[in-house]
């Protein structure tokens, strides 16, 4: 039988990573689209950077960061005492971090699509900017939304380099779903192997499959 | 009264255009902002709603400053009393028509206004209809109507019935004109429509680059010449055909073609798809009811 360890800290951390992605990225992603300030280039290179960044680097960058012996770590450690190295807390930063591109993109391609007028109507209707992002932007680009969530989460719930070199492969404390696979295999258990990877190939296929079909009115055509 | 003196440097195709506006509209005046596209209509309505800034200049709007460059205040769109109807209406798509009012609504105001309005611009069935489902001519009322809830200094219509066919743009320029009566508006109006400028509005300005050109009462700016004609309608000249030694004009009235007689001088200053006004003087037109 296979430990269900693994799987409970997956989603553990794919929930909690795609939730304080999901409230970082609506004010990013709301300034990214509306903002003309000439840094914008420079923070949607970042943003976007882990897209095509090899996951190690990232991973070997923040593990740099976090460790203790240097500045940052230090000063995590002792004002704080957190150690982000080989904990739970350490990976969440990595994942956001990791699958920010994937929440703010959405959210922002889907804020840009929509008419100017929007919210020009909203202000000289008295609206103040956050009224109008609640009560007007944000549920006009419902699909957008729910692409971000779920790409974040797909993605957080596939990551295997950040988490390997930051978190390392601590049982119920960093040894998500794709590590285990990978321990698995290493250790000559491919039965084993075998259950995570299909468990993973069908969650990723059946969220997946859900986005299209809601984003494609697929789902409304069939409940009316 | 509403006082604007209002100056910008403006990016156009044909590179920098100085827009220089000064008005002075009367409570409760209905005027037209006319001229060909980019001469900076919709930017002096845009100046105005507080949707773009001007470089120098004031507006004074019953004895409120909106904008003093001199004395940096400059009201954002949300403390000005604006209502503006959109080219494109601007509803917002996950609200009903009803939400779309009342979100409008300023906190603390009576919601009875939504009611009233409701029943103004007749979409008491539609209500409850998301503006999606509606036809062109129902979303431009919902906008007007929306654009009303806080019974605004000034409303702003920018070409709102240049996308409807002729039948619907009349229904709504009488809507128009009620609620413009009705609730005492200043309204501006931005319009290409000679008919519609002569049947609704009492001054216009017309505006090239930029600058005011000419201003005053629309049927003299476009007739140049003061008739006094016992009737007289704008039209466009759809055909010019010679019959013996007259000529035969078609002309489209709204809907309606009419066939006019004319002289070899007057042809000569008119060519296919000129605008004209059909007046006449000598004659008594008869007046019979028409069953509907």
């Amino acid at each position: 039988m296979i430990d269900w360890g693994p799987i409970i800290l997956t989603a553990k951390l794919a929930l909690l990573t795609t939730s304080i992605l999901f409230v970082i990225s609506i004010p990013l992603a709301y300034w990214l689209a509306t903002t003309r300030s000439k840094i914008k280039p420079i923070i949607e290179t970042l943003v976007s950077m882990p897209l095509v960044l090899p996951p190690t680097v990232l991973g070997f960058y923040l593990l740099m960061a976090f460790s203790p012996g240097n500045a940052f770590g230090a000063w995590l450690q002792e004002y704080f005492g957190i150690q982000l190295i080989f904990s739970f807390s350490g990976l969440v930063i990595g994942s956001i971090i990791y699958s920010l591109p994937f929440m703010v993109n959405p959210i922002q391609s889907g804020l840009s699509s929509l008419p100017t007028s929007f919210s020009e109507a909203s202000y000289v209707l008295g609206k103040s900017k956050m009224n109008t992002l609640l009560n007007v932007l944000l549920p006009n680009i419902k699909p957008s939304l729910l692409t971000g969530i779920v790409l974040a989460f797909a993605h957080t719930v596939g990551e295997f380099g950040v988490v390997l070199m930051i978190g390392g492969n601590i049982p119920d404390k960093t040894k998500v779903v794709s590590i285990a696979i990978y321990d698995e295999v290493e250790a000559l258990n491919y039965s084993n192997a075998h259950l995570y990877s299909l468990l993973l190939f069908g969650i990723t296929f059946v969220v997946l499959l859900s986005v299209y079909m809601i984003n494609g009115g697929y789902l409304k055509r069939f409940w009316k | 009264m509403i006082t604007i003196d209002i100056h910008k440097t403006l990016q156009n195709s044909n590179g920098t255009m100085s827009l220089a506006i000064q008005l002075t509209i009367e409570k409760g005046q209905l005027i037209t902002l006319y001229g060909p596209s980019g001469s900076g209509k919709t930017s002096t309505l845009r100046i105005l709603a507080g949707l773009m800034s001007p470089d120098t200049g004031h507006i004074l709007v019953n004895d409120k400053k909106w904008i003093d460059t001199d004395k940096n205040i400059k009201l954002s769109p949300q403390q000005r009393k604006i209502g503006y109807v959109f080219q494109d209406y601007a509803l917002f798509p996950n609200m009903t028509v009803r939400k779309n009012l009342e979100f409008a609504l300023e906190k603390g105001q009576d919601k009875s206004i939504i009611e009233e309005l409701i029943d103004i611009i007749a979409l008491k069935k539609l209500q409850h209809k998301k503006p999606t489902t509606l036809s062109g001519g129902q979303q431009q009322r919902v906008a007007l109507a929306r654009a009303l809830v806080r019974t605004p200094d000034i409303l702003l219509l920018d070409e709102p019935l240049s996308a409807l066919d002729v039948t619907m743009r009349s229904k709504l320029q009488d809507y128009i004109t009620k609620v413009h009566k009705r609730y005492n508006l200043t309204t501006i109006l931005v319009s290409h429509d000679i008919g519609e400028i002569i049947k609704m509005s009492d001054k216009i300005y017309c505006l090239e680059d930029g600058k005011i050109v000419r201003q005053g009462n629309p049927i003299h700016i476009f007739t140049n010449n003061q008739l006094s004609g016992k009737f007289q309608f704008t039209g466009k000249i759809i055909t010019i055909k010679k019959e013996g030694v007259v000529y035969l004009v078609t002309v489209l009235i709204g809907n309606n073609v009419v066939k006019v007689i004319a002289q070899e001088s007057e042809i000569a200053a008119l060519k296919t798809g000129d605008l004209v006004v059909v007046a006449s003087k000598a004659f008594n037109p008869v007046l019979m009811p028409i069953q509907t």
